[in-house]
């Protein structure tokens, strides 16, 4: 699904340039739940904004599901993040102005969906999140957990590839990341492909294998027996 | 770019964030309504002046006798000027030019007119049947003096709008007789005249009928013509002061009058102040059209601003779109629509409030500055346009900035 072959990535700092990826290889095959760990500064989410088509590496080649990502513009990128990928931010990221069904309906929106389509499907992915009753509530009327969870079914609802997380429990206490954790292992359960960056150790166990960054170097990949989140809810 | 979608999704994010729409909204409005209402008292002094100006035909000359100043050919000073009707037909006869209306005039200044119980004092004017032109009176009802009433002498008037209330109220004059100074009078004509109340209370009767009357034998007090009009200014002044030129010179010769006395006769075109009516005129209009393109472009303004504004305030949002696959495309067109849309709207509600504003309290202003204030329709619907226009060049950049940005970038932004 993903293949990445020595992937390199600088940031400009005033005068420096700061080598951030200094060559990733790495491939995730279709049904994955793979977490990315390392420490603050390691490059975990640069790697993932690549992977999202957020942001552009330097060198290096990148296949999503054998579409080769290299010299998009922006109008495909855009397009292909549409069709391809479902985001989690740790932020949430929901419109602020529009019901949590409506921001389900969005990327909808971007595919061309006709209205009434859209609403069927979103309303489907809101139940399927537990949250159908509310549907018709603003983002500041939603517990963390469940303006996650809106976010989880917006990330679905434009059926992609692969789900890229970052720092999706980061902003929740631990047993609403649990439960979190408990929804992205059943829709990893139904085969969708999940990337997820983390730096706690308990959700990296939730998943099924384990990616370490250092330095911009992976120094660990291992396969792990996922510890099931429904077990500490 | 406008499809069904797009509109429920731009009526969608308008009717979340009203206060926004609002604000713009206002903005655009009262930029438009000011516009609207300043254009309008514009037009108004305007006509104003014009009417003011424009008592009489815009090409009259006149010469009417006085009184010597300076002593000339042996005689005092202090004597009055008394034309004669022969005076009129010299100068027509010896005219070096065609000559469009002409008619001689003799004056009483208030005579005491009644029908029946109702009564007034107006201002009588033996004229002949062109008068009617030289002052620019309309006929309401009935007709003018016409040459076979000059020719028989009759005692027929026509009397001012004025006069027909004082004494007929609702009725019907023409047909009707009334007194003046003792004399029957068959009224045959109400007239109207854009100089306004004074000039609508005067009645109007044969020369020959006036002279007879009131008179004393030929005299007359003013003699005046309008020249056929020509385009051109310049040749229709040069026309005009030729023509006045000859009769006074003949009239000082006639009434041994020094070349250099100035008050013996008055002398009046027209076509001079015509000039000066004009220049008025178009520095009133370059005025207007100022302080409206300083209105617009102040608003123009406002609406950049708040397009500035609205986008930056959108840019996480826009930073969200992006990631969930909108195309920068979309984004440009998603701020446009909905600022057009904003703009479009609001510029039409103030307009039409504006028009609403002229329309019902134009008619009630009374004063004689300002009159019938009025816009051009093109001319308002033409401002909203270019306010429209404007506000989507304006909001274009912000918008293009706002699609350009990338969205991890716009993502971090909080
Ligand atoms: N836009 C940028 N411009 C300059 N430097 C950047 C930029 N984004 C990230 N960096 C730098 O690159 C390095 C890696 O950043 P990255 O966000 O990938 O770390 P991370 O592993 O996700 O860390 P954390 O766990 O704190 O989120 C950091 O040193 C960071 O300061
Ligand atoms: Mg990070």
């Amino acid at each position: 699904m993903i293949e990445i072959k020595d992937l390199h990535k600088s940031y400009k700092v005033g005068k420096n340039s700061l080598h951030v990826l200094k060559g990733i290889n790495f491939s995730v095959k279709e049904g994955e739940l793979v977490s990315i760990m390392g420490s603050s500064g390691s490059g975990k989410s640069t790697l993932l904004n690549i992977l999202g088509m957020l942001d552009e590496a330097d060198q290096g080649s990148y296949n999503l599901d054998g579409v080769p990502i290299k010299n998009l513009n922006e109008k495909l990128a855009a397009q292909y993040r549409n069709k391809f990928l479902g985001f989690i931010f740790q932020s949430f990221n929901l419109i602020n102005y529009k019901t949590a069904l409506d921001n389900v309906a969005l990327p909808l929106y971007y595919q061309g969906l006709p209205r009434g389509e859209r609403m069927d499907r979103a309303m489907s992915y809101l139940e399927k999140v537990g949250l159908a009753d509310w549907a018709t509530h603003l983002p500041n009327e939603l517990s963390g957990g469940q303006k996650q969870r809106v976010a989880i079914a917006r990330a679905l609802a434009s059926h992609p590839k692969v789900l890229l997380a970052d720092e999706l429990t980061g902003a929740l206490d631990t047993k609403t990341s649990y439960e979190i954790m408990d929804l992205v292992q059943q829709i990893n359960d139904e085969g969708k492909t999940i990337l997820v960056v983390t730096h706690e150790e308990d959700i990296a166990q939730m998943t099924k294998r384990i990616v370490n960054l250092k330095d911009g170097v992976i120094i660990d990949d291992k396969k792990v027996e996922p510890i099931r989140a429904s077990a500490h809810v | 770019m406008f499809s069904l979608e797009r509109w429920q999704e731009i009526f969608e994010t308008i009717s979340k964030n009203k206060l926004r729409t609002f604000l713009t909204g206002v903005s655009v409005a009262s930029g438009i309504f000011i516009l609207v209402v300043l254009l309008g008292i514009g037009e108004g002094m305007q006509n104003g002046v014009e009417i003011q100006f424009q008592r009489d035909a815009e090409n009259k000359v006149s010469v009417t006798g006085g009184v010597t100043s300076l002593g000339y050919g042996g005689l005092n000073p202090g004597r009055d000027i008394q034309l004669v009707l022969d005076d009129f037909y010299t100068a027509v006869q010896t005219s070096d030019f065609d000559i469009e209306f002409q008619s001689p005039l003799y004056r009483v200044w208030s005579g005491l007119a009644s029908n029946g119980s109702e009564s007034g004092s107006y201002r009588l004017e033996g004229v002949h049947a062109d008068y009617q032109f030289l002052e620019k009176a309309s006929i309401i009802n009935g007709r003018f003096i016409n040459p076979l009433d000059q020719d028989l002498g009759t005692k027929n008037v026509v009397i001012g709008n004025r006069v027909k209330k004082d004494l007929f109220k609702e009725k019907d004059p023409i047909g009707e007789f009334i007194t003046v100074s003792g004399v029957k009078f068959k009224v045959v004509g109400v007239y109207t005249d854009p100089g306004g109340e004074r000039s609508e209370a005067r009645i109007f009767m044969p020369l020959k009928t006036a002279q007879r009357i009131f008179g004393n034998g030929e005299d007359i007090r003013t003699i005046s013509f309008t020249l056929p009009k020509v385009s051109d200014y310049d040749l229709a002044l040069y026309q005009s002061q030729a023509f006045l030129k000859k009769i006074e010179r003949q009239l000082r010769s006639k009434y041994n009058i020094s070349p250099v006395d100035t008050s013996a006769l008055y002398l009046s075109n027209n076509i001079e102040s015509t000039k000066e009516i004009y220049t008025i005129l178009s520095t009133m209009k370059l005025f207007f059209w100022g302080v409206g393109i300083a209105t617009l472009f102040a608003g123009i303004i406002g609406v950049s601003n708040i397009m500035l504004i609205i986008v930056k305030e959108r840019t996480k949002e826009i930073g969200i779109r992006k990631a969930l696959g909108a195309v920068p495309m979309s984004i440009v067109g998603m701020v446009l629509h909905e600022s057009i849309f904003v703009t479009a709207l609001s510029g039409m509600f103030g307009l039409i409030l504006g028009l609403l504003l002229l329309e019902s309290v134009g008619p009630f202003i009374d004063t004689e500055f300002i009159v019938n204030p009025e816009v051009n329709f093109n001319v308002a619907v033409s401002t909203v346009i270019i306010l429209i226009i404007a506000g989507a060049i304006a909001g274009f950049f912000p918008a293009w900035r706002g699609a350009r940005i990338k969205p991890i970038d716009a993502l971090r932004d909080e």
